[in-house]
């Protein structure tokens, strides 16, 4: 179990090491903290986004070793040790992932708000299967609310970056 | 959204997570995916000051088949660990499919099996498949451990027989001979909707004849219900439309839904008609899917 220190109000902070993006970070926290919040006021990572905060909008959406879950819903010290990407992490070099590329091609976010969350879910997606169906894009990102436009140019996005890698 | 303050810890065995739970009593709460036990504490239904952490344990994470045992499940896997299970694949499909159909994406690389039974609620997806398999739970606490029948467990909405100190650590689906099963589920929605019915068929044929059967039904009692009567009654029988149709109609008598905001009572009995009618055709027809 992780060393913890008590504060000067009697409450216990945890060590953590936690790679986020491929950075190794070492914080004191809470054990209330929760990632979704630790990624955005701890790191400052803001690309994360908190909106219905119980497990059903997929706007807070990161990988946790490679796979899609909903940082609300994680605890940050269950993820010591452990690996998270988030939608600040897809870029790389300067260069925008190929799912950027076609989300802003395709015109598909409006406001935007769900947008890292979708395309960490299809980051999920293209990492496990490069070549999926319609249906399978579909059903990657059904735990992502989209309430502007639809899902149809979403769809779309992830279905022409998956041909164009 | 925060939570409140606890302490937290993250024993490295079922026995310490036990001993945890035992000492700190009923200011404790044990937490694996955190996909009910979070939301609970989000929702103020929940308060506890120290949360044991064993979603992460190795030894529950386990699914493989044992032969004389059967398959068996680690109560720590997730939705999804279940869903791409390549023994569950190549034994039971039906088992498989079910947790595939819980939530989303997200929560099913979170939330494990053992959670899903420990919550209790009436419209889970697991439950019904898990009992038509006639699975087994075993259970682990500080005065030892025990082995139930899951259609045993649950008592009420959001109750079990689990003592505070006690953790379901795995599931056996024994070799039992059901050449057939499935789970339907009837959502509002294809995805993240809880089930408004739930159907889970199990068949042991002989050529044509059924020679046993389980029919187990979600979200349509307190806890989830075997159609006893309409089990009986397919007994010895020829399988057949005609034949399902008479114990869909005697599934849709044996269940005590309630009306709530998905569904009226009346619509959840006619819909246990139909799909326990789709589902035994599904099983008797089709093996484990």
């Amino acid at each position: 179990m992780a060393n913890f220190v008590v504060d000067t109000d009697g409450i216990k902070r945890y060590l953590v090491n936690i790679t986020v993006n491929g950075t190794k970070y070492t914080k004191m926290i809470k054990a209330n903290s929760l990632l979704v919040n630790f990624l955005r006021e701890d790191l400052d990572l803001t690309g994360t986004k908190r909106a219905c905060e119980q497990g059903d909008c997929g706007a807070c959406t990161v990988l946790l070793d490679g796979k899609p879950v909903n940082s609300c819903m994680v605890l940050t010290l269950s993820v010591d040790g452990r690996e998270v990407t988030t939608v600040e992490g897809l870029a790389a070099n300067a260069k925008l992932d190929i799912l950027q590329e076609k989300f802003m091609e395709h015109s598909a976010p409006q406001c935007g708000f769900c947008a890292p969350g979708i395309l960490m879910s299809a980051k999920a997606l293209l990492m496990k299967n490069p070549h999926p169906t319609e249906h399978e894009v579909r059903e990657a990102i059904a735990g992502n609310l989209c309430r502007c436009t639809g899902y149809v140019h979403y769809v779309e996005a992830i279905l022409d970056a998956a041909a164009s890698q | 959204m925060y939570l409140q303050d606890f302490e937290y810890f993250r024993p490295g065995s079922v026995e310490e997570a036990c001993q945890l739970l035992f000492t700190y009593g009923f200011k404790a709460k044990a937490i694996a995916g955190g996909t009910d036990v979070l939301i609970k504490m989000k929702k103020d239904l929940l308060a506890p000051e120290v949360l044991v952490a064993i979603g992460q344990l190795p030894q529950l994470k386990n699914i493989e088949y044992i032969p004389g045992r059967g398959v068996v499940i680690g109560a720590g896997a997730t939705h999804n660990d279940i869903q791409n299970s390549k023994v569950l694949h190549e034994k039971y499909l039906s088992v498989a499919e079910a947790a595939h159909q819980m939530a989303n994406n997200q929560v099913r690389n979170l939330g494990t099996v053992g959670g899903n039974i420990s919550n209790a609620v009436p419209s889970a997806d697991m439950p019904p498949i898990l009992i038509a398999l006639d699975t087994t739970v075993k259970i682990v606490g500080t005065k030892g451990e025990r082995t139930l029948l899951l259609e045993d467990v649950f008592t009420g909405p959001n109750q079990t027989v689990l003592e505070h100190d006690e953790l379901i650590t795995e599931f056996v689906i024994p070799d039992n001979g059901f050449t057939g099963s499935t789970y339907f589920k009837f959502g509002l929605r294809a995805s993240g909707a809880l089930a408004v019915v739930g159907v889970a068929a199990a068949v042991k044929m002989e050529g044509d004849v059924i020679k046993d059967a389980r029919i187990v039904l979600g979200a349509v009692s307190p806890v989830p219900l075997r159609a006893k009567k309409a089990e009986n009654f397919l007994k010895g029988k020829q399988a057949g439309g005609e034949l399902f149709t008479e114990a869909g109609i005697m599934a849709s008598h044996e269940c005590r839904p309630i009306s709530d905001i998905r569904a009226s009572a009346e619509y959840r009995k006619d819909m246990v008609r139909v799909f326990t009618m789709r589902a035994l055709d599904k099983a008797v027809n089709e093996g484990h899917v």
